[in-house]
């Protein structure tokens, strides 16, 4: 079992508007309304590479300063844990239209843009961090790979990690094939100890065999997290959201899954 | 190593494709016709055969079926490298879109091919483990931050071993895209040359099968002795003029390893042989070790492998220990004057003991290695 602490939280998705303005939809208190995400440049960037930031640049940046902001942490102090089924998936539907066609000119912003980590690339340029940095994807148990890898560097490392996951829906023909079905990003702010400003404790269990995985309750949530893979925690959220104990299921693959027990602080 | 000690490069003249570009690539003919295990026919593309191809060499299947029989399955994690996945994939699907309705041809399988994640899925598929598995994709570091993954999941108590490694193989997406950055070269790449002008792209493999040290590890045991990662938080793909973020990593992995610099033996260089890689880094290098510790990139044999570069200078690190050889440099004529570091052009022998090897990537990611035996 891997104990942290959660110290502060950004969550940006359809309908979901900051943590905070989504906190009673979450908890249930509200009923949760279905709206376009409110997609944004972070103004943490340097004008130029703002110009030049995608969707998952934008959703990371977003709930990573909103985390940041609620646990009065300095951006830089902080490790990184990017995950993401994807990556920038406008950028690469239109490079594999570039390469599909002559002249096969990629220009270098699509390209630099097109690694898995430009969204970590990002942020350490914007936040100013020199600490530890990761990108990882694994397909629709992205989100529970991310924060695996998070609950290990807490324990074992004893770093302070902000975990960022985000997902956005590919233009076709890539969608009909992956079909995500909306822009959605979440960042947690996790600690290896309690202090003044944590909200509540996640025990962190890697768990052989499957589960019955925790499930949103409002249906349009419900439909959220099964649409992407990044909204994967919402349940995880929700127990946040909601102030009291909890313990939830999230799949990983096949032969896996997380069990987490949230307690608040 | 016979390929090391007869300094015999893998780069050829570019035919790949119908790439029309002038340059150098390191390729791997077998591919072109390489068949995947029937019953996971849905994961073929490029990057997953040459997994499959790399996964048969040097005993590794027998070695990782010995360590699931002692370990079982659900207890060995699979932490792997890749920046372009089966991104080729999607690249020829794009030529092959329905007229009618613009839709990918029927045989093309996104989650088996271009997603990041095919190439963990395949892994372990073929080698049968069930424990957690995820791909790491920060670009050129990749390959060399799963060793991290794999010892924190292995001190939290995940997993008792770990298969880590990397691959990536050669698509339309990183030669045109490399080549819009001016960053590849017409000819051979030539690592801390002073007429050095950019890379060899290549694609290639590497594994390791890693376990957790114990008292009964034999002195003559490869250990993983320590890592060092960093953000540059400087630029997308140009290193930080001062190699600091490189600087971190190569000084975090000697703290870790409770090393000093002169402890080192040998250094690998990550040595792309773009004008700021090798200034960018050799700066970091001369910081940290002075001029007294031998380094080369060894490129010039490999090209760049990109997210498989990390685990392959790893395992070539790993021969200089075994074999008390310290790799020189192809193609490199004349050193650059500006790098104060005792780069090495001609191959040599000396006791080598501990190792470090240097994987830098876009984004500002950095990874140091130590690698070597229990002094």
């Amino acid at each position: 079992m891997m104990r942290l602490y959660v110290e502060g939280i950004g969550l940006l998705g359809p309908g979901l508007d900051g943590w905070s303005a989504s906190r009673s939809v979450l908890a249930g208190e509200t009923s949760y309304v279905d709206a376009p995400t409110n997609v944004r440049a972070s103004d943490m960037l340097p004008a130029a590479e703002r110009r030049r930031a995608g969707v998952p640049i934008k959703l990371a940046l977003t709930v990573g300063q909103e985390a940041f902001l609620q646990a009065g942490r300095e951006t830089k102090t902080a490790s990184t844990v990017f995950t993401s089924s994807g990556g920038d998936n406008d950028n690469v539907h239109a490079i594999n239209g570039i390469l599909a066609t002559a002249p096969r000119e990629v220009s270098p912003t699509r390209f630099h843009n097109s690694v898995h980590n430009a969204a970590a690339g990002y942020w350490c340029i914007a936040a100013g961090s020199h600490e530890p940095s990761t990108s990882l994807c694994a397909h629709d148990a992205s989100f529970a790979a991310g924060l695996l890898e998070s609950a290990t560097q807490v324990t074992v490392d004893d770093a302070v990690v902000v975990l960022i996951a985000y997902d956005h829906p590919y233009p076709e023909p890539l969608n009909a094939v992956r079909p995500i079905t909306a822009a959605f990003g979440m960042a947690l702010i996790l600690t290896p100890r309690k202090s003044e400003k944590s909200l509540a404790s996640i025990d962190v269990d890697f768990v052989s065999g499957k589960t019955r995985e925790s499930t949103m309750q409002d249906a349009g949530l419900e439909t959220l997290r099964a649409g992407v893979p990044a909204a994967r925690g919402l349940p995880l959220l929700a127990a946040l959201a909601s102030g009291k104990a909890a313990q939830i299921g999230i799949a990983y693959f096949d032969e896996n899954h997380l069990t987490l027990r949230v307690t608040p602080c | 190593m016979d390929a090391l000690r007869s300094r015999r490069s893998g780069l050829i003249p570019c035919a790949f494709e119908d790439v029309d570009l002038e340059t150098y690539i390191a390729k791997v003919e077998a591919l072109d016709t390489y068949r995947m295990r029937p019953d996971l026919s849905a994961y073929d593309c490029r990057n997953n055969r040459l997994a499959q191809l790399c996964l048969q060499q040097d005993g590794f299947e027998d070695a990782v079926a010995a360590s699931r029989s002692k370990y079982g399955a659900q207890r060995i994690g699979v932490f792997l490298g890749t920046s372009t996945s089966g991104i080729l994939q999607t690249e020829l699907a794009y030529r092959r879109l329905d007229p009618q309705t613009g839709a990918l041809p029927p045989d093309f399988h996104y989650a088996e091919t271009q997603n990041s994640n095919s190439l963990a899925g395949f892994v372990s598929h073929y080698l049968g483990l069930t424990g957690p598995s995820f791909v790491v994709s920060s670009a050129c570091s990749s390959s060399a931050k799963v060793f991290a993954n794999a010892v924190r999941m292995m001190a939290a108590g995940i997993c008792d071993a770990a298969v880590v490694g990397g691959v990536d193989s050669l698509c339309l997406s990183t030669l045109y895209g490399f080549n819009s950055l001016g960053l590849v070269s017409r000819s051979p790449c030539r690592p801390y040359d002073a007429e050095r002008d950019g890379i060899s792209v290549g694609e290639g493999a590497g594994f390791v099968l890693l376990e957790r040290a114990s008292s009964e590890s034999t002195s003559n045991a490869m250990l993983l002795l320590g890592i060092g990662e960093s953000s540059d938080a400087y630029h997308m793909s140009t290193p930080h003029p001062e190699g600091l973020g490189a600087k971190m990593a190569m000084q975090r992995a000697l703290d870790s390893a409770g090393l000093k610099a002169g402890e080192i033996d040998y250094i690998n260089l990550h040595g792309t042989a773009t004008k700021s890689n090798d200034a960018s880094e050799g700066k970091a290098v001369a910081d940290v070790f002075g001029n007294k510790v031998a380094c080369s990139s060894t490129k010039g044999w490999t090209g760049h492998l990109l997210g498989a570069a990390g685990i392959t200078e790893a395992i070539i690190a790993m021969l200089a220990v075994e074999n008390n050889f310290v790799p020189g440099s192809v193609n490199t004529r004349q050193l650059d004057p500006t790098i104060a570091i005792d780069y090495r052009i001609e191959n040599g022998e000396a006791t080598i003991k501990r190792v470090l090897s240097n994987s830098f990537g876009f984004g500002g990611s950095n990874c140091s290695l130590v690698l070597g035996r229990q002094s």
